[in-house]
C-alpha cells in the first residue's frame, strides 16, 4: 500500500507516499512546489552552482507516479518553476521530459508566488490562477474559509525521530508537501501553517504513506 | 640542540633594555634574531617564545618603516589582544616608531577601513582575517612591503584546515612581497621536521625544554562519580587549591561543562575569591573583561575552555587544573605549560578526572607525560575544499593567471604535492561547478577573459567574503537581556529552538529565563532562584589518541596495576569483572543487554572515537542485513553502543572482516556521518553559503538541507570533486578502517556477554551525547507503530483497511480538545533533510 484513501468535501482522494495527491474518479494527479530551475536561478544571480540535476530528479519521481497511475490530468499547484525566467531557461532535456510527460493528457499550471505567469505558452499545458474540483478550489496558497487544496508551505511532521514531508488535511484546507527536489520544509505546527490547518491529520511520506493525527 | 651564544646580533639599545628588565636574552631568542631564512622555534610555553618571534621585527623597525612590515597570525582573537598589550611595553620603553594594530573578526569597521589605506607596521591577525584581507583589490599594496610573517601556535593551527588556509595565505604573501621571512612558533610537538615542512621548509630551532613539570592528580575528598563530565564532586578541593595558589587556570573540555563548573564553584565560594569565566561563546566584551582582569592580576582563578588553551601570557599563573580527561597527552603537556611562565621553574598542574572511567585515562596520561611519550597523528595533504575557497577569494582580489596561481599554491607546505590536474579540478569547480552535465556555461562563477580568471558577477564578492573560514560551527543564536539589550553570549540554534517562554538555562555563568525570540536573538531576564535547564553547547569532540587508548586498555586489563587507581575505581572494575568481564589486551569484550525498551550492544574496542564510529556504521549495516532493526549508535574513545529493536545474540559473524569491509562502500557513503562531512566540505568549498547578505540563513521552507545535495550528487555525478574530497576527509578523520583492523588484529578472542541489565562499564555510555541515527527498517517499524498508536489514541481508523474514516475528526473550532499537558512543540521553521 503506497497511499492513504480518504473522503474530503465530497471527493475521494488518495495521499500518495510520493507527496502527490490522486483523485481517482477524474484521474487527476496533483503535485505542489516542483520549483523546477532552482539551481539555474541561483547561478544566474551570481550565487552558488548547485548540482544541476534537481529538475531531472523531480521529473523522474513525477514520471514514476504518472506511469503507476496514468493520469488524465497533471496539476502543478503553483511554484512549478523557481521563477518565470527559470521556465524559459530550462535545460533541453528537461523540456523534452516535460513534453513526454504531458503527452496525451492535460497539464494545468497553477500560478504560484515564484511563478506568477508559469509556462507562458512555451511549455505544454494551460496556465491558470486557480481551478475548481467539485466544491473544492485548487490554488497555490490557502484563502479565506476554503475549502481549498494548496501547497506553498512545504509542510513536514516529526515521526520516529525525524522530520518527514507530509500532506496536511484540516477541516477547510488541505496543504500538499513540496514535490521538488531542492525544497526545504516547514513544521506543520509553525504558526504560518497552523493558522490554516489547526488540527486534522497528516499523511507522512516515508517508505509508505503513514497517517497521523495533527495536534 | 642548537644554541647561539653570540649576543652581538642584539643592537645595544635592545641589549640595554633587556638588562634594565633584569633579563638575559634566551639563546633561542638570539638564534632567531641571527637566522638567515625561515625558522621554526620549538619552545615550551613561557620560554619567551613570542618576544623571540617579534625581536627581529622590532630590531628592523627601529629605524622606521613605511607601510606594513610584520604580519603576526595567531589562532585566537584573544591572543592578538594579549600580544598587543605585551609588545606595547618594549615599544614604548625603546621609543620605537611602530604602530601595532590588531585585525580580527572583532575589529570595528572604521578601523578595518583605515587599515586598508594606512596599514600599521605590525598587524596582529587570525588566519580568517588574513584570508579576507588578501581578497581585497588593495592586497598587493597593503602587503607588498611585508618583510616578516610570524605564525604563532603553529602546532595548533596545523591540526586543522585553518592551518591549510593560512599556508595558502603565506604563499600569497610570498608572491606579493618576495623575500619575506616566515617564523613559526610552536609548543613541544612530536615531529618538528613535519611541522617545518608544513610551513614550506624552515630551520628548526629548539629552546631549552626546561625542568620536568610537577604534575599529578588532585587529591579529592570524595570519589569520582560513575559517569558524567562535570567534575562537580571536586569543587571543594579545587577551591582549596585555588586558595593555596596565586593564580589558577581551570581548564574544562567543553563550554557547557565550563559554565556548570563555574556555577558550582561560585555556589561554594564562601571566601568570595575572584573567579572568572572564559570561553568562546561569551560576548567579546565579557571575554575582554576577563582577559584584562587576568592580566592585571585581579583574578585568583579563571575557568576556561580551549579559548585559553593557547599561549596567552598570564604572567603569574602558578597552577593549572585540568578538569576532565585531557584526551591526548600532547594537549595535556601544552596545558600544563600554561602554569608558571617564569622560565626554568617547573609547571604545577593537577588533574581532576570527571568520572571513574576518566580516572583510568588520567592515570595513563600521567604515565605518558612522565615518559615524555607524545602522541600525534600524521596529517595528510592539504584538503582541496580549502583550495577551492582560496581560488574564489583570490578571484575577489582581481583576475589571476591559472599557471601563476598553481605555481604559487605548490609553494605552500600542505600543497607541495598537489598535481596540476587536482588544481584544475578545483579551478573548474569554482568556475562551472565541475559537473559532468555542463549546465552553467552561461552562468559561470569564474570566467576566463584575456587569459585571466575573474568573477563573472561582481555581486559574488560580498557573498564570498562573508563566508571566509574553514571551521564550520553549529548555527548560534545570540542571547540578550530583554531590558537593557546587552549581549550575554550565544547558544546553539538547535538548543534555542527547544526553548519555550519561562524555561531557564545557564549561559555566561548565570541562570536566565527565556522570554522571547526577537530578530534572531533570544531575549532573557535574570533568574537566580531556579535550577537551570542546561545549555547544550557543541563541545569539540576530541578523539583519544591511539597511544593513550592502548595505555588505558593495558592498565584496565592488568589487575596487578590497579594499585595506581583510587579505591573506588578499583571497586568499579571489580564489580564489572563480577557481573561481566573487564576488557584486556588480546580480548574484545562486548555486552548485549536490554535498557529502556531497546536492546543495546556495547563493544569495548579501545580504538578511539573515530574508529569506533566507523565500526558503529559498519556493524549497524550488518545488523540491518540481519533484520535486527538497528536504530542508532554512539561511540566514545573506548566503546561503541548500538541500540536496536532486536538483540544481537551472536556477534562473531557480524565482526567478519571481509563482510565489514564490504560495507565501506555503499553503506558508508549513505550515512549521517558522511553527510555531516559533506556539509562541511560544501560550506568550505563555497558550494553553499553559511552567511548571506542581510542576515543569516533561516530555516524557512525555501532553504533545504545539504543532505539533498549529497544524495543528488551521488546519484548523478558520483565522481564529483566534492564527493572525492568528502571521501578523503571521512577516510582520514571520521572513518578509520585501519584502526578497526588493528583492533581486530590485537584482539583475537571475542568475549560476548548476554546481560539482563546495563553493566558498570556500560553505564557511562548511556549518558553520552553525539548519537548517530540509523534510517532503516527498524526506524520504519518504529514509525509505523508510532503512527498507529497516535491514530488509535485520536480515535481515527482506516475504514475496511483502506479508507481513512474521518467521522471522528475533531471539529475545527474545538481547540479545547487538545491535550492540556502537552508542551507546545518548537515552532521555529527548520531546514530538514527529506528522505526520498
Amino acid at each position: 500500500m503506497t497511499g492513504v484513501l480518504f473522503d474530503w468535501h465530497g471527493l475521494r482522494l488518495e495521499a500518495r507516499c510520493s507527496g502527490a495527491l490522486w483523485w481517482p474518479e477524474g484521474r487527476w494527479l496533483i503535485v505542489a512546489d516542483l520549483h523546477l530551475g532552482k539551481s539555474e536561478r541561483m547561478a544566474r544571480r551570481g550565487g552558488a552552482l548547485l548540482p544541476p540535476y534537481e529538475a531531472e530528479d523531480t521529473l523522474r519521481r513525477l514520471r514514476d507516479e504518472s506511469a503507476a497511475l496514468d493520469p488524465r490530468a497533471i496539476v502543478s499547484l503553483g511554484d512549478g518553476f523557481d521563477d518565470d525566467l527559470a521556465a524559459t531557461g530550462l535545460d533541453a532535456r528537461v523540456v523534452t521530459e516535460l513534453a513526454a510527460l504531458a503527452r496525451g493528457r492535460d497539464w494545468l499550471w497553477i500560478a504560484g508566488n515564484h511563478d506568477p505567469a508559469p509556462a507562458g505558452g512555451h511549455l505544454p499545458g494551460r496556465s491558470l490562477e486557480q481551478i475548481a474540483l467539485g466544491a473544492v478550489t485548487l490554488r497555490h496558497q490557502p484563502q479565506g474559509d476554503g475549502p481549498d487544496i494548496s501547497g506553498h508551505f512545504h509542510p513536514v511532521v516529526r515521526l520516529a525521530g525525524a522530520r518527514r514531508r507530509a500532506l496536511l488535511v484540516g477541516a477547510r484546507h488541505m496543504i500538499l508537501p513540496a514535490f521538488g527536489q531542492y525544497t526545504g520544509g516547514l513544521a506543520a505546527d509553525a504558526p504560518a501553517i497552523a493558522q490554516w490547518v489547526p488540527d486534522g491529520f497528516a499523511v507522512a511520506c516515508m517508505h509508505r504513506a503513514l497517517p497521523v493525527p495533527l495536534r | 640542540m642548537e644554541q647561539v651564544q653570540n649576543t652581538s646580533v642584539l643592537p645595544p639599545a635592545f641589549a640595554d633594555w633587556f638588562a634594565r628588565q633584569g633579563w638575559a636574552p634566551h639563546p633561542h631568542q638570539l638564534a632567531l634574531l641571527g637566522a638567515a631564512g625561515d625558522s621554526l622555534l620549538i619552545a615550551p610555553t613561557g620560554g619567551g617564545k613570542t618576544l623571540a618571534g617579534f625581536l627581529p621585527s622590532l630590531v628592523e623597525l627601529a629605524d622606521g618603516w613605511q607601510g606594513l612590515h610584520t604580519v603576526y597570525v595567531s589562532p585566537l582573537k584573544a591572543l592578538t589582544a594579549d600580544i598587543g598589550r605585551n609588545l606595547a611595553r618594549p615599544v614604548a620603553d625603546l621609543g620605537l616608531p611602530i604602530r601595532i594594530e590588531d585585525r580580527t573578526g572583532d575589529t570595528r569597521s572604521a578601523a578595518r577601513q583605515r587599515q586598508r589605506t594606512d596599514p600599521p607596521q605590525i598587524l596582529l591577525t587570525t588566519p580568517e582575517s588574513l584570508a579576507l584581507m588578501l581578497s581585497y583589490p588593495e592586497a598587493p599594496r597593503i602587503f607588498g612591503s611585508v618583510r616578516r610573517v610570524i605564525l604563532d601556535e603553529l602546532h595548533a593551527l596545523s591540526e586543522s584546515k585553518r592551518g591549510d588556509q593560512l599556508m595558502l595565505g603565506l604563499a600569497r604573501l610570498r608572491t606579493l612581497s618576495p623575500g619575506l621571512r616566515a617564523t613559526g612558533l610552536s609548543a613541544t610537538v612530536e615531529d618538528p621536521a613535519a611541522l617545518a615542512r608544513f610551513m614550506g621548509g624552515a630551520q628548526v630551532i629548539h629552546a631549552d625544554p626546561g625542568p620536568d613539570p610537577d604534575i599529578g592528580m588532585l587529591a579529592t575528598s570524595r570519589a569520582a562519580p560513575w559517569s558524567g563530565g562535570g567534575g562537580h564532586y571536586a569543587v571543594p578541593d579545587v577551591l582549596a587549591a585555588v586558595r593555596g595558589a596565586t593564580t589558577t587556570i581551570i581548564f574544562i573540555n567543553t563550554r557547557a561543562q565550563a559554565e556548570l563548573f563555574f556555577q558550582a564553584l561560585w555556589a561554594a565560594n564562601e571566601d568570595n575569591l575572584p573567579i572568572g569565566l572564559h570561553h568562546g561563546s561569551l560576548s567579546r566584551e565579557a571575554r575582554a573583561r576577563v582577559e584584562a582582569a587576568m592580566a592585571e592580576g585581579r583574578l585568583r582563578a579563571v575557568v576556561a575552555t580551549g579559548s585559553l588553551d593557547l599561549g596567552i601570557d598570564w604572567g603569574n599563573v602558578d597552577l593549572v587544573i585540568q578538569v576532565g580527561a585531557p584526551k591526548n597527552v600532547k594537549r595535556l603537556v601544552q596545558r600544563i605549560g600554561r602554569a608558571n611562565h617564569r622560565y626554568n621553574a617547573p609547571s604545577v598542574a593537577r588533574i581532576v578526572p570527571a568520572n571513574r572511567f576518566e580516572v583510568i585515562e588520567c592515570v595513563a596520561a600521567l604515565e605518558a607525560v612522565r615518559e615524555r611519550d607524545l602522541d600525534g597523528d600524521a596529517r595528510g595533504p592539504g584538503p582541496l575544499d580549502v583550495l577551492c575557497q582560496h581560488i574564489l577569494l583570490t578571484a575577489c582580489s582581481g583576475p589571476f593567471d591559472a599557471d601563476a596561481l598553481y605555481a604559487e599554491v605548490v609553494t605552500a607546505g600542505p600543497y607541495a604535492d598537489l598535481s596540476r590536474a587536482e588544481f584544475d579540478d578545483c579551478l573548474n569547480f569554482c568556475a562551472t561547478g565541475g559537473y559532468a552535465l555542463r549546465a552553467y556555461d552561461r552562468w559561470q562563477r569564474l570566467m576566463e577573459r584575456g587569459g585571466l580568471w575573474g568573477l563573472r558577477d561582481p555581486r559574488a564578492v560580498r557573498d564570498l567574503r562573508m563566508n571566509v573560514g574553514t571551521i564550520v560551527e553549529a548555527e548560534m543564536t545570540k542571547v540578550r537581556w530583554k531590558r537593557g539589550g546587552g549581549l550575554l553570549g550565544e547558544v546553539e540554534e538547535a538548543f534555542a529552538a527547544t526553548l519555550t517562554p519561562g524555561d531557564t538555562f545557564l549561559t555566561g555563568g548565570q541562570v536566565v529565563r527565556y522570554e522571547s525570540l526577537r530578530e534572531m536573538s533570544i531575549e532573557v531576564t535574570p533568574n537566580l532562584s531556579k535550577e537551570p535547564k542546561i545549555a547544550v553547547f557543541s563541545g569539540l569532540k576530541l578523539a583519544m589518541s591511539t597511544e593513550l587508548s592502548h595505555r588505558v586498555l593495558a592498565l584496565i586489563g592488568d589487575p596487578a596495576r590497579w594499585e595506581a587507581l583510587p579505591q573506588d575505581t578499583r571497586d568499579w572494575l571489580a564489580l564489572q569483572a563480577e557481573v561481566s568481564a573487564v576488557p584486556h589486551p588480546g580480548t574484545l569484550v562486548a555486552e548485549t543487554f536490554p535498557h529502556m525498551g531497546r536492546w543495546h550492544l556495547a563493544v569495548y574496542g579501545f580504538a578511539g572515537r573515530n574508529a569506533l564510529q566507523t565500526l558503529g556504521l559498519l556493524l549497524t549495516r550488518m545488523m540491518e542485513t540481519a533484520g535486527l532493526g538497528p536504530l542508532g549508535f554512539l561511540s566514545t574513545d573506548y566503546a561503541m553502543l548500538i541500540w536496536s529493536v532486536d538483540p544481537v545474540t551472536d556477534l562473531a559473524p557480524l565482526l567478519d572482516r571481509a563482510a565489514l569491509r564490504e560495507g565501506l562502500g555503499e553503506w558508508l557513503a549513505d550515512n549521517a556521518v558522511m553527510k555531516r562531512t559533506f556539509k562541511n566540505v560544501a560550506i568550505v568549498s563555497g558550494l553553499i553559503h553559511r552567511n548571506v547578505p542581510g542576515g543569516r540563513r533561516t530555516g524557512k521552507q525555501a532553504t533545504f538541507s545539504t543532505d539533498i545535495l549529497y544524495d543528488t550528487l551521488r546519484r548523478h555525478d558520483p565522481d564529483h570533486l566534492l564527493l572525492r574530497i568528502t571521501a578523503t576527509e571521512a577516510g582520514r578523520g571520521l572513518v578509520d578502517f585501519g584502526r578497526i583492523e588493528e583492533m581486530l588484529d590485537r584482539s583475537p578472542r571475542l568475549d560476548h556477554r548476554m546481560l539482563d541489565r546495563v553493566s558498570p562499564l556500560a553505564a557511562p555510555l548511556m549518558l553520552e551525547m553525539g548519537r548517530v541515527r540509523i534510517e532503516g527498517q527498524g526506524r520504519m517499524r518504529l514509525a509505523e507503530a508510532e503512527a498507529e498508536a497516535m491514530m488509535a489514541a485520536a480515535g481515527l481508523r482506516l475504514d475496511g483497511g483502506t479508507v481513512l474514516d474521518l467521522s471522528d475528526l475533531p471539529a475545527p473550532a474545538a481547540p479545547a480538545a487538545k491535550p492540556a499537558d502537552r508542551r507546545p512543540r518548537r515552532s521555529r521553521p527548520r531546514t530538514v533533510p527529506l528522505p526520498r
